[in-house]
């Protein structure tokens, strides 16, 4: 074997999750991934200084010299973007939407992942009746829709009119509703083939707590896959706030900015040949959108070998090969089993 | 005819893109295999051995490229366009894949499948398919071959279905076979047929055979020449006599001397108070809806004593692995006694039998998933010690690691590792470590060699047998192979369907069984030594 015994180990940084994956990809997928993260990380820095991009206030009517906006102005020096027909400034709400469908993100994902994985380990490795009854309502909420629940929601916990927190909760609760089965699904999957792994028998043989076992041994290896349906999640999670706001059921504009809510504001002006207020915030759905999806969809083939595109070999003349070095004192190599492709 | 090359190989190099940077498995290797005749590779995991064969095919991954000439019947393998290539799989190479189960697609008839294979190789009616299928199907031993034709894989045996694997190899008639390890699946009285089955093949049909292995039983009874690759080159080449009686590479040498022979050996009876104790013990998995549970352990009773390896050797479905995971309760038992360290399994709650833990030790077959791929080999080996040693055990766990390291041949710094930087005989030295750290006065050692290499099962045998000196602990030896049983054991219980059949001393059992059914398993044993072999079978 021309391969050395024992894995050379990668600096600490060079095996951080994301890191990882760019260093190993290349080609088409290497750009994927490459452009989702740039794009996505563009979208944080946005949201993240907001105040100092936007030239206004999110809910700014009149400028600092007390003069109200003009309504409908064309994009200038002093509304870039133009304004709306309330007199918005078009690039204030944009960017500051950025924080508000950023904000529906961390909530959504963070309230499913949490609830889908715990719900996800405790049914898988025990298994029985609580197994069963979970997999029944996860499949039966899998047929709900995301928005219509989303709807419910909202108007359950706001009556109708939303501030900021309303409306992202209702949002990510919803989210969180049709996402915890897809969570639930996985890491119940990986738990169940991990649990019959050598290693989880060998730590019940030791006698070694069942909490212990759970989280220690069976649960940190079955978050392989999260990341993807992370990004899945993402994606939709602030697409229903987009959609709520679209329906008239999202953000008061002076509680928050939000796209979906400019969007619909911005329909009766496309007929009338007012482009900028519809435009800008469309463009800012489908950017972060595909920011999202691409980060995702580069990971999802990265993770898996066999989609994995890796750089061609270039055959050299073999007697330029080193001798293989010799492994420790103990037995011959091993390593790298033949390689086998799927049959 | 028999004369003529089927496979001409010269000078090939194949070089895979891996994660881990490119791997340049086969190196400038030449060789030639003729009509009628078989050649085995060997060599260990990792040797390219398989990589070779499979380029004869055409079958390498996309991540690899391989330079050279692979004449198969005349045509070179590596220049031809996929659609030549299609042209020459099936039609004049073919292979038979180790494991028969997943090789056959389970929703079609075996006679379907043989006659896609005629299919796609020029215009044939389908009445004729048919008959080829059934005449092929009969030349390979398939009872009854007009009904077996429109069976289903899951409706024959293991054995039978790899008869059925080499009838659609054999169905075109090509020039050479490669067989990748077709034996190393199937329990050793069925690999006796499969041989006899390829030998004839041989005879019959004038096909070459590439025979891939590790198994220099299998070798000495099937082939007649061997190539020994090591590295990714040829260190030897010779006709199988010459081989065995003479090898003249060290590497072969030492290769043929770690492969486990029957000697016989004679071992003072161990005698110490009873361990493990076991009476009419019953275990029975739960049936699907509406069959019948299925019975695993069908009344057996043992006894294990303090400072004595007792081996517990069956084909696959007997029974053992079985009664190993019960004393550890990782099975439940479901009719009889089992007395563990003088707490009954069958009928003590879990409470009762946690503190027994530390004093049971446990290694499994699998080197690959016996470890937390997160935790580091030093993290794995203290679990034992976390969870049940005092405070103070906890405080030297670090020191009482490296200890244990050392007894099992493994530098200290390994304990920072992570298991995937260990080889497979690494970790399963570890894997004895981790079983023996609280030391233990019971071991149960599920097949701890069988996916290892012959080398490297050798030096874990040696270390065992070092670790039982140190350790003395009483330990359920857990095997299929008679020749590993043979060199640990120091009484031997022979498992079929569930029972006991034969028990006693290692020699007495292997030397002068009285059951039939274990004379047929110690006569389906291929012995590494084709002379002997060769005398035994009187060919």
């Amino acid at each position: 074997m021309s391969g050395t015994a024992v894995a050379v180990r990668s600096p600490w940084w060079a095996r951080l999750p994301i890191v990882r994956q760019i260093r190993q990809s290349v080609g088409v997928q290497r750009f994927m991934l490459v452009t989702g993260l740039a794009i996505t990380l563009g979208c944080i820095a946005v949201a993240a200084f907001a105040p100092l991009i936007a030239p206004y206030g999110f809910n700014q009517l009149r400028g600092a010299d007390g003069v109200p906006f003009p309504t409908h102005a064309a994009p200038s020096a002093a509304h870039p973007w133009g304004t709306t027909l309330a007199g918005y400034d078009v690039l204030s709400r944009v960017v500051f939407g950025t924080q508000t469908a950023l904000l529906a993100i961390v909530l959504a994902v963070a309230m499913s992942i949490v609830v889908g994985v715990l719900l996800g380990l405790l049914s898988g490795y025990f298994g029985g009746a609580l197994d069963r009854v979970l997999v029944v309502v996860c499949d039966a909420i899998y047929a709900f829709p995301t928005l219509l629940l989303a709807i419910v929601v909202a108007i359950a916990i706001s009556h109708g009119q939303s501030g900021l927190w309303q409306g992202v909760l209702a949002a990510g609760i919803s989210i969180t509703v049709v996402y915890v089965p897809q969570y639930f699904r996985v890491v119940r999957a990986e738990v169940v083939r991990i649990k019959a792994e050598a290693f989880v028998e060998s730590a019940k043989v030791i006698g070694a707590p069942t909490a212990r076992i759970m989280f220690l041994h069976v649960l940190r290896n079955s978050l392989r896959t999260l990341p993807l349906i992370m990004t899945l999640n993402a994606v939709e999670a602030f697409e229903t706030l987009a959609g709520l706001g679209f329906l008239g059921l999202g953000i008061e504009p002076s509680a928050a900015a939000e796209w979906g809510y400019d969007l619909q504001k911005a329909v009766p002006d496309v007929t009338s040949g007012i482009w900028w207020t519809a435009i800008y915030p469309g463009v800012a759905i489908v950017v972060l959108a595909v920011g999202v999806t691409l980060l995702g969809e580069g990971l999802n083939d990265l993770s898996d070998p066999r989609l994995r595109h890796r750089r061609r070999p270039v055959l050299r003349a073999r007697r330029a090969l080193p001798e293989p070095p010799q492994p420790g004192p103990v037995e011959p190599p091993a390593v790298f089993p033949a390689p086998k492709e799927p049959l | 005819m028999s004369e003529s090359l089927a496979v001409r190989i010269t000078d090939l190099d194949v070089t895979f893109a891996t994660d881990a940077g490119e791997v340049h498995a086969v190196r400038g290797v030449s060789l030639e295999v003729r009509r009628g005749e078989v050649v085995a590779i060997v060599g260990e995991s990792g040797s390219g051995k398989t990589v070779t064969a499979r380029t004869i095919l055409g079958l390498l991954a996309d991540s690899a490229i391989a330079s050279g000439e692979v004449l198969v019947d005349g045509e070179d393998v590596l220049a031809v366009s996929r659609a030549e290539l299609r042209g020459i799989r099936g039609a004049k190479a073919a292979m038979v894949f180790q494991e028969p189960s997943t090789a056959l697609n389970p929703v079609f008839t075996v006679g379907w499948q043989i006659a896609e294979g005629l299919r796609a190789h020029g215009r044939i009616s389908r009445g004729e398919a048919r008959r080829r299928a059934i005449d092929i199907l009969r030349r390979v031993g398939i009872p009854s071959p007009e009904t077996s034709v429109d069976k289903y894989p899951h409706e024959f045996s293991g054995g039978q279905k790899q008869r059925v694997v080499i009838a659609m190899a054999l169905v075109l008639d090509p020039a050479v076979i490669v067989a990748d390890e077709p034996t190393t699946a199937l329990d050793v009285t069925v690999q006796a047929e499969i041989l006899d089955l390829l030998r004839r093949v041989r005879d019959e049909f004038g096909t070459a055979i590439v025979l891939i292995t590790h198994n220099m039983g299998v070798v000495a009874e099937l082939a007649d020449r061997v190539v020994v690759m090591h590295d990714g080159e040829i260190v030897e080449t010779a006709d199988v006599r010459r081989l065995f009686a003479e090898p003249k590479d060290p590497y072969t040498r030492t290769l043929l001397a770690a492969v486990p022979r029957v000697e016989l050996r004679e071992r003072a009876p161990a005698g110490g108070e009873v361990v493990v104790r076991a009476r009419g013990l019953r275990i029975e998995y739960p049936g699907r809806f509406r069959q019948p549970p299925f019975r695993a352990v069908d009344g057996v009773d043992f006894e294990l004593r303090s400072g004595e390896v007792l081996g517990l050797v069956g084909e696959s479905g007997s029974g053992k692995t079985t009664i190993g995971r019960a004393i550890a309760r990782l099975t439940r038992v479901t009719g009889g006694s089992l007395d563990v360290l003088g707490v009954d399994v069958a009928r003590a709650r879990e409470r009762a039998f946690a503190p027994l833990r530390r004093r049971i030790g446990f290694v499994f077959q699998d080197p690959a998933s016996s470890f937390n791929p997160l935790l580091t080999i030093g993290a794995a080996i203290a679990e034992p010690l976390v969870v049940h040693g005092s405070e103070e055990e906890r405080a030297n766990a670090a020191r009482r690691v490296g200890d244990l390291l050392e007894a099992v041949r493994l530098p200290r710094a390994y304990a920072d590792r992570f298991p995937h930087e260990l080889s497979g005989g690494q970790r399963q030295r570890a894997s004895f470590a981790r079983a023996l750290i609280l030391g233990p006065d019971l071991l149960i050692a599920d097949e701890p060699t069988s996916a290892l290499d012959v080398s490297v099962q050798a030096s874990v045998l040696e270390l065992f047998e070092d670790l039982r000196q140190r350790f003395g602990f009483a330990c359920l030896f857990i095997t299929h192979d008679l020749a590993v049983v043979d060199q640990v054991a120091d009484r031997i219980a022979v498992l079929h369907r569930g029972r006991i059949v034969e028990e006693g001393p290692s020699a007495r059992v292997l030397g002068s069984p009285q059951e039939a059914y274990t004379r047929r398993l110690i006569d389906s044993l291929p012995v590494p030594d084709p002379e002997l072999q060769r005398r035994r079978t009187g060919r």
